[in-house]
């Protein structure tokens, strides 16, 4: 294979292993942070217990984050010189924004946080909890204006083979940013309540009378039911979004060839990129149409009309798109039916729905890793929409190189996921075991400060 | 605020808060052969447990300036020396798992030991290499690089040693100490071999030493590392002589020897950027050649000068948290 390819499997390997673990520590830390200010505030065990709980398997989590996210830093400038030269102007300082207001003060606090908590006042200690979740959020921030600069580039010029910035506004507010933003960080939500609730809903198959895992599950269920919905309305307009300024991306995600009045919406097909069509489809007519124009035979632009040296790889879209909207349904569904149960007041019943619990943990990191493929592969055969190839920026290196290093990369990495795996469910069921005794004591401690305020 | 020279010295300033900050996390790592007991390995990894992840962000703080600042000499220097940098990031990788994974096995503790001690050297080398590669300006494999790994590996481990001291436990205090002896002579013999082997390589580096009225105040670089080499070796025997015959350690300078590691490092430096300045990839690119451009850094600007303090002040606070005897293993 040639260097280029390499480069660009590399990049999104290691993309895709760190962004698995940001997806979880965003969505963990708010939610240790909200427990933490409940127990400051109400001085209720059951908060505590929350956060105790997930305090561990979120410490290893992040750290994850961190080993993985090390690499991305130096990644860029390995695998794509010529991308950092040409835009480093632009992508460098949003990055340094990113290291100096988001990962210094999450590294600053993290310390605190894991093991601070008899060293600091509770004050300080509840502190520490909501700045390293703000870090989290604030990272994500910038490098989601990164990302979509290069999806939608806006107030800056090629000057001399390199990017000038003329406004650092619609650098960081382009035009998809918002919409990238908000679409991320409710995927991270939404993927940290169906792990709340599948560990939850795990636990409870162990014993029917965890009360921590009861907590988890119930309070994830009403999240998910208000928080799943409105990813998905977000979603839609997100959709909207890239018609608007990566018409053939869109095209790719709907499998569309030909421009058409009234497409149909292909379900499924067999995207044939040298023949330039699907080799079969199932379409519904007019609803492709409909869903993107909000005119039955409103026009969409075809693959085709683009020419082939334009468009990304059909395939890999249109199915990743697929894949995420399908473990989309599936988990609205699930939310709706925890919703209803929690009313009835059977949420934490059931074998078959507990065990349907445990088995959608992953869907949430599935569905946000199809959805950033249907973004960033769709996005090629340009690194900078509409302006920078990827094929004339990665570095000039020789493939035996590349095929050195990936290979280093994937057995690492692989080596590492298992342990990861591994180390979570050991301390998922510790933490579980260790609880309740921790509880009874605190609960015994209020009482006796609640006796003495009496 | 725009000059290049700015950002020149923050980006020396990231480079070295990064050399001194993981360089002693790393230095633990690197000293692990030398103890070996489990308890022992234990008590060094969580010394620093609450650190590590502050101390490596430096490093990423040192590749987004220079990402931002000087781009093309970041996209140069990355693609230039792709194989140990890639490697770097992996040992780095291996070794921030250790740190995860260590306290939670049952079983594993030692393969997460040796992960640590690996992970740690083996990045601590290719800093050194990297280094040598950018010096040299021969992104090649050859020995003044691995040289240049070796000397920033025995200089991690003396830093590594000078953490051992200031935390306190007395038994390893004087093994760290005996130790440091050696390293000291090793970091030393290091400087002089590279240099010589330098201005052997380029006679444009000779020219720059050697010429006068340079020569002058250049002279006092090399006469005060030995200096300061000789202080680090006469002091690590006093405080063995402190600890051995037991006087109350509140009364010993436990923090000198990190001191004194941290100036020697800095001479270290300083004359490196002698001999390079003003360029940041030798007879290629210079720092004016490699500035970005003006609305980059004029953006990045303010967020240095309000920021850079502040996070200074939490990291320190942090340090102060955690300050005194390693308590327990996590």
């Amino acid at each position: 294979m040639e260097a280029e390819v390499l480069s660009r499997i590399q990049m999104a390997f290691t993309l895709s292993f760190h962004i698995i673990f940001p997806t979880l520590t965003i969505g963990l830390a708010c939610y240790i942070a909200l427990m933490e200010t409940c127990w400051y505030v109400s001085s209720k065990s059951r908060f505590r217990a929350q956060a105790d709980f997930w305090l561990k398997p979120f410490a290893l989590t992040f750290g994850m984050g961190v080993v993985t996210g090390v690499v991305l830093s130096y990644e860029f400038g390995a695998n794509f010189s010529e991308f950092s030269n040409v835009a480093g102007p632009v992508i460098g300082p949003l990055m340094a924004y990113e290291v100096m207001t988001a990962f210094f003060l999450e590294a600053g606090f993290l310390g605190i946080m894991l093991f601070g908590r008899n060293r600091v006042s509770k004050k300080i200690y509840l502190a520490s909890c909501i700045t390293v979740s703000v870090g989290t959020l604030i990272s994500a921030f910038w490098i989601i204006a990164a990302n979509s600069w290069m999806q939608t580039p806006a107030g800056a010029v090629l000057v001399d083979g390199q990017y000038q910035v003329e406004s650092w506004f619609e650098v960081i507010f382009n035009p998809s940013f918002g919409y990238r933003l908000v679409h991320m960080l409710l995927a991270s939500f939404v993927t940290t309540g169906f792990v709340i609730a599948g560990v939850g809903a795990a636990l409870l198959l162990r014993d029917k009378s965890n009360t921590v895992a009861k907590f988890c599950l119930s309070k994830a269920a009403l999240a998910l039911v208000v928080l799943t919905p409105l990813q998905i309305a977000v979603g839609d307009m997100h959709g909207l979004n890239v018609l608007a300024h990566q018409p053939a991306k869109v095209a790719a995600m709907e499998g569309i060839w030909e421009t058409e009045q009234g497409a149909g919406l292909r379900l499924l097909a067999w995207p044939n990129q040298t023949a330039g069509k699907n080799d079969w489809e199932i379409k519904i007519p007019h609803a492709a149409s409909l869903i993107l124009t909000h005119e039955l035979d409103g026009e969409v632009v075809g693959l085709n009309d683009f020419g082939k040296e334009n468009i990304p790889n059909v395939a890999f879209v249109f199915f990743s798109f697929r894949v995420m909207l399908g473990i989309g349904v599936l988990m609205l569904l699930t939310a709706i039916v925890a919703a209803w149960r929690v009313r009835k007041g059977t949420v934490d019943q059931g074998v078959y729905w507990l065990r349907w619990l445990k088995y959608m943990i992953p869907s949430g990191f599935i569905a946000t890793l199809a959805g950033w493929y249907v973004a960033e592969v769709g996005r090629q055969p340009w690194v900078v929409y509409n302006a920078i190839r990827t094929v004339d920026v990665a570095s000039p290196l020789s493939a035996s190189k590349l095929y050195l290093s990936l290979t280093l990369f994937v057995i690492c990495y692989s080596l590492l996921f298992v342990v990861y795996l591994y180390f979570m469910r050991k301390t998922l069921l510790r933490g579980d075991r260790h609880n309740p005794p921790q509880m009874a004591q605190l609960d015994s401690h209020n009482m006796v400060k609640e006796v003495h305020h009496a | 605020m725009l000059s290049a020279e700015f950002w020149f010295a923050l980006l020396c300033f990231a480079v070295l808060m990064y050399v001194i900050l993981d360089g002693f996390d790393l230095g633990l790592g690197i000293l692990f052969p030398w103890f070996r007991d489990d308890n022992e390995r234990a008590l060094m990894i969580s010394s620093v447990a609450h650190v590590w992840d502050g101390n490596e962000t430096w490093l990423v703080f040192g590749g987004v300036i220079l990402f931002a600042a000087f781009p093309s000499v970041y996209a140069q220097m990355l693609s230039g020396a792709y194989i140990p940098v890639i490697v770097m990031l992996i040992a780095l990788v291996m070794r921030g798992a250790a740190f995860e994974y260590r306290f939670k096995s049952t079983t594993s503790s030692k393969w997460w030991d040796r992960a640590f001690g690996l992970g740690s050297s083996v990045a601590g080398f290719c800093q050194g290499f990297i280094l040598g590669n950018v010096v040299s300006g021969d992104f090649g494999l050859n020995l003044f690089c691995v040289l240049t790994g070796f000397a920033v590996m025995a200089g991690y481990a003396l830093l590594g040693c000078g953490w051992m001291v200031i935390k306190k436990e007395t038994l390893m205090q004087i093994r760290a100490l005996k130790l440091a002896k050696g390293l000291v002579i090793v970091v030393l013999s290091a400087f002089c071999a590279i240099c010589l082997y330098n201005l052997y390589l380029t006679e444009e580096l000779f020219a720059r030493w050697f010429s006068w009225p340079e020569v002058l105040y250049l002279a006092p670089l090399p006469v005060l590392a030995i200096a300061l080499g000789c202080w680090i070796y006469l002091h690590c025997d006093y405080l063995i002589d402190g600890l051995q015959t037991k006087v109350d350690s509140h009364k010993l300078p436990l923090r000198l020897l990190f001191i004194l590691t941290v100036l020697l490092f800095l001479l270290g430096f300083i004359g490196l950027l002698v001999g390079l300045y003003p360029f940041m990839l030798p007879q290629q690119i210079t720092l004016y050649q490699a500035l970005a451009p003006t609305s980059s850094l004029a953006f990045v600007a303010p967020g240095v000068l309000v920021l850079l303090p502040i996070i200074l002040a939490y990291t320190l606070y942090g340090y102060h948290v955690f300050s005194g005897k390693v308590q327990s293993t996590y």
